[in-house]
């Protein structure tokens, strides 16, 4: 089970061919991911092939500037990859291939990157555990009757055991973060408007953004640095200088002049007392590497989950709207168009998505706009402010990731809002637009992984990676593996 | 009890770009093209597709708001109008709602009672629909527009979505029109715009101008409004016409009646002449708009409406009002040359090329000069005859080098091989004879081979000197001066009949 960095300095030294590599994920997962499902697409025909071609390349010159050359990588079944089937955890595009591949995955193509397969994901990314998918959930490496979080779980799982150094996902109110919190692994959402958003099939559009999972920053970093920029095809994409993060790999570097903020508004009363206390023990240990540490507040962050809500479901009933059976995907026929519609929508969309659809539809609609889209986006701009705000006196914020650690599958399955309140901590960073990064800081007396968020300034993930890759140096959370009972 | 119909207007314009609205593939013609061949994943709404803004679409959407005197807003927003529709692929349309490109226009049109003013309330970028073929169960094909609802007889329906995600422009009025006449004005004048301002071909037809009448009538010298009826399908100046004026008479039919007018969207049925209802206001769509997440705000600059204004070319009415006021030419006339901007143009290059004055340019351009070109299916952007060699075959005519009849052949000609009117004149000898001496011997030989017809003449019967003139003016081919040729067989029968 090699890191991205890892799996880069022997490829580069030929220690290792591209081919055993891939090979060793391939067997990896053949004999663990049908206890845990992370996958729901595996081309591995096509993987080794890309791997022969990666080894080729490599004595080439153009190989020498290709950064992920011969890394193997999984990518969240809601981004699109030209002739790989794409269902984004839903019945309503089984057997849907899509005819073009996503800029960011074509990003990590063009740099080398070989694609394993797609990853489970709650339908439409509409989920905090992976339990929505209509393929079935996937099941958290460190605890098989716990949940990998989500949506993105598929990938955080497959990153967690060992199946793939690196894999994307998406975040739109705590995707990346929260299952990079329950699996024990590094995950960032970036800055909205940082990374191209052309093939991932939107869910909530001002909120979506493609994230990366990894074992440390340090790999989170590489990969991060390779897809982001601003793409022609997605005009939200802002037109700022590509990041490209550079880390000091000596353990030297002083966290001297960095301040970080504790917002007393992510420390209430509901957070497991063992997740508060491994982040502010974190938090602690950064204060010892130098940074200046001081509470702060983020008035407004009660008000984060309403607005998500409303603003998130409002964008997805529109964007859900195309699928109607007429173009791609399956059809429910019926007697008439409209019958079409309603059988094809009705039966193929899950619960969660029709409840989104619905309550997304209501605030839009005629009478009811002001009092909820209208309102909530006045108050998603307090949220912005409050950031705003907060990024005068720190640099960065940082808190938990979740209120608890991994929670056993089915334990919302009857309770939405609960669910809903997995991501207080994670909505308000979607809401604003800043980056999040999610990496480990303990484990809890069951075993499972414990997470901390660092947010930060607009574009400025380089801070964040900056602090999490330090702390990491001088830490070994993220070192630790599970151990899969197959 | 007299009453007054209130109109508006909502005029969309498909704006022929090299591409779509959001996305790279070509603008074609919907008719003709072949279905579903200028399609591509974003425009036929596959998942994981993003809008860009075709900067050609708002350059155009500039002109004709600028041209109408609209106050642009250098901030606009694009919104999703959302509704389930097999021709719209994403299950919304992209529109702008809230904060449109551009408001508060005006354009003046001429009524029976003299110089309107309409005023334009607003000026809106947004994206066409596909469109949809729906097959009866006998075979028949039946294209419809827009939301018509496909018939219970339909056997199945097809979608073609060259058309999906085309630069629409949305033109919308402020309820000032007060009938039928005052409608079509209106929509002559945004017709001769487009065209000028090269954004479309005006083709109500193909359907790329689609006018969209909202009517009501409500007694003369009431405030209040009376309910609303809109019209589709006016696929024609005429159709609009007449469709607006059934509107009109069927609204006061059912007020007279003592009935009230359903609110309700009809279309126009071009083979009864009559409207028909196609969904009343219970159907009425929620369209649910919100801003558009997949696009910024669209920021005009100062700067690009300023390059726009300076580059805007003299407008239709602006060519009408000095057709008029410099050159004394009719309404009407003023307006036939203003309508096509090449002819407006031709004929004021015909016109300052020589010194045939006003008059006779008019008649030759709009008239022999039109007939060639409607003859053969040309414009007058595609005239083989340039203003300047007409101007210069005019010029023959009025130094009296060749007559007029010699002048229409010779056009011909021009219009035919390209030549210049000199070459043509010189090649086929044509130089109108106007030596006196010459057809003073014509004139004489022409009488003496006819003494019953110069005996009747002298018997009283004066108008077969006609018929004489006409034998002269064979004899010399046609070529003859017939100023000089009627003076000498007037003074040659006078003195024939004073040596009697």
């Amino acid at each position: 089970m090699l890191s991205l960095t890892q799996a880069q300095t022997l490829l580069q030294r030929g220690e290792i061919s591209s081919r055993e590599l891939v090979s060793a994920c391939l067997e990896r997962i053949a004999a663990l991911d049908g206890a845990i499902h992370a996958f729901l697409y595996l081309d591995a025909d096509g993987a080794l092939k890309q791997a022969d071609e990666a080894d080729r390349k490599r004595k080439t010159v153009a190989g020498e500037h290709m950064p992920l050359l011969g890394v193997p990588i999984a990518i969240k079944d809601v981004l699109t990859v030209e002739g790989m089937p794409c269902t984004c955890g839903s019945k309503i595009l089984e057997g849907y291939i899509p005819p073009f591949t996503a800029t960011v995955v074509k990003k990590l193509q063009d740099a080398g990157a070989i694609l394993l397969g797609k990853t489970n994901t709650d339908e439409f990314a509409m989920g905090s555990s992976t339990e929505n998918s209509a393929y079935g959930p996937t099941r958290n490496p460190w605890d098989l009757s716990r949940a990998p979080g989500g949506s993105s779980g598929g990938s955080a799982a497959a990153v967690a055991a060992g199946f793939v150094p690196a894999a994307l996902g998406t975040d739109t109110g705590g995707s990346v973060r929260q299952p990079a919190s329950f699996c024990g692994v590094t995950g960032l959402k970036p800055t909205y408007g940082r990374a191209s958003r052309y093939g991932l099939v939107a869910y909530g559009s001002s909120l979506d953004v493609v994230g990366v999972f990894a074992h440390s920053a340090a790999d989170a970093a590489v990969v991060f640095s390779v897809y982001n920029g601003r793409d022609p095809l997605d005009a939200t994409t802002q037109d700022v200088p590509d990041a490209n993060i550079v880390l000091e790999t000596e353990a030297s570097a002083s966290l001297e002049g960095i301040r970080i903020g504790v917002p007393k508004e992510y420390f209430i009363a509901g957070v497991q007392s063992e997740v508060e206390e491994a982040v502010r023990a974190a938090i602690q240990k950064m204060a010892e590497l130098g940074a200046d540490v001081r509470e702060v507040s983020l008035p407004h962050t009660e008000y984060a989950l309403p607005v998500y809500y409303l603003i998130a479901t409002a964008e997805a009933s529109a964007n859900l709207a195309r699928f109607d059976g007429v173009r791609y995907g399956p059809r429910v026929s019926g007697e008439t168009m409209w019958d079409v519609f309603y059988k094809t929508r009705g039966e193929k969309f899950g619960d969660e998505v029709r409840r989104r659809i619905m309550l997304g539809t209501y605030a839009l609609s005629a009478g009811y706009y002001d009092a909820f889209y209208g309102q909530a986006q006045k108050v998603r701009t307090l949220i912005r402010r409050d950031f705003e705000q907060v990024f005068e006196q720190v640099d960065v914020v940082a808190c938990p990731v979740a209120p608890t650690t991994a929670f056993p599958l089915g334990a919302h399955r009857n309770d939405p809002l609960a669910m809903y309140l997995e991501d207080i901590f994670t909505l308000p960073a979607n809401l604003a637009g800043v980056p999040g990064l999610a990496f480990p800081v303990g484990f809890d007396a069951a075993g499972l992984p414990i997470g901390m968020q660092l947010m930060g300034r607009h574009f400025d993930e380089a801070t964040l990676f900056r602090l999490a890759h330090r702390y990491q140096q001088a830490t070994e959370w993220h070192l630790a593996k599970p151990t899969i009972d197959n | 009890m007299t009453y007054e119909p209130v109109i508006g207007l909502e005029v969309h314009i498909e704006m022929q770009t090299q591409s779509k609205m959001f996305c790279a593939c070509p603008v074609v013609d919907s008719v003709s093209a072949e279905p579903n061949t200028a399609v591509c994943p974003i425009c036929a709404g596959h998942p994981g597709t993003l809008p860009v803004v075709n900067a050609q679409a708002v350059e155009y959407a500039l002109r004709v708001a600028i041209a109408l005197g609209c106050t642009i807003n250098p901030v606009s927003i694009f919104a999703r109008k959302n509704y389930f529709y097999p021709d719209i692929p994403k299950g919304y349309q992209i529109s702008q709602y809230e904060q449109p490109l551009a408001l508060n226009g005006k354009i003046t049109i001429e009524t029976a009672q003299g110089e309107k003013v309409i005023r334009i309330r607003r000026v809106h970028l947004e994206e066409d629909t596909g469109k949809l073929t729906h097959v009866e169960a006998n075979g028949e094909a039946e294209e419809r527009r827009n939301e018509a609802t496909a018939s219970s007889q339909t056997a199945y329906s097809l979608v073609d979505l060259n058309r999906a995600g085309v630069p629409l422009l949305e033109i919308v009025t402020e309820p000032d029109f007060r009938s039928a006449e005052e409608v079509r004005a209106y929509a002559e004048q945004l017709r001769a715009l487009v065209r000028y301002l090269g954004v479309n071909s005006g083709d109500l037809e193909k359907g790329v101008m689609r006018i969209e009448p909202n009517i009501s009538v409500r007694r003369m010298g009431e405030s209040a409004l009376g309910t609303k009826v809109e019209i589709k399908n006016l696929n024609s100046f005429r159709a609009l016409e007449r469709g607006v004026a059934y509107e009109i008479k069927r609204h006061i039919a059912i007020l007279e009646a003592g009935g009230t007018v359903a609110q309700e969207t009809v279309g126009w049925d071009e083979t009864r002449q009559a409207t028909f209802s196609q969904r009343s206001k219970e159907d009425a769509h929620d369209y649910r708009y919100f801003p558009e997440p997949d696009l910024p705000p669209l920021v005009v600059s100062q700067a690009w409406m300023n390059r726009v204004r300076e580059n805007l070319p003299e407008l239709p009415w602006q060519i009408y009002r000095r057709f008029v006021d410099e050159y004394g030419l009719s309404r009407a006339e003023a307006w036939g040359l203003a309508q096509e901007r090449m002819a407006a143009l031709y004929f004021e290059a015909a016109l300052k090329a020589g010194s045939s004055g006003v008059r006779t340019v008019y008649a030759w351009v709009m008239g022999e000069l039109l007939s060639l070109l409607n003859a053969s299916g040309k414009g007058f952007e595609t005239c083989p005859v340039s203003a300047i060699e007409l101007a210069a075959l005019l010029e023959l005519m009025r130094a009296g080098k060749i007559n007029q009849q010699t002048g229409k052949t010779v056009l011909g000609e021009m219009f035919e091989s390209g030549k210049s009117a000199a070459a043509i004149v010189a090649e086929k000898g044509l130089t109108q004879v106007s030596d006196a001496d010459f057809l003073s011997s014509l004139v004489a030989e022409t009488l003496a081979e006819h003494p019953n017809e110069v005996a009747s003449y002298r018997a009283g019967k004066v108008t077969v000197s006609n018929w004489l003139f006409g034998q002269v003016m064979r004899k010399a081919g046609g070529r003859a001066n017939p100023q000089v040729v009627r003076a000498e067989l007037e003074r040659q029968l006078r003195i024939e009949q004073n040596t009697n």
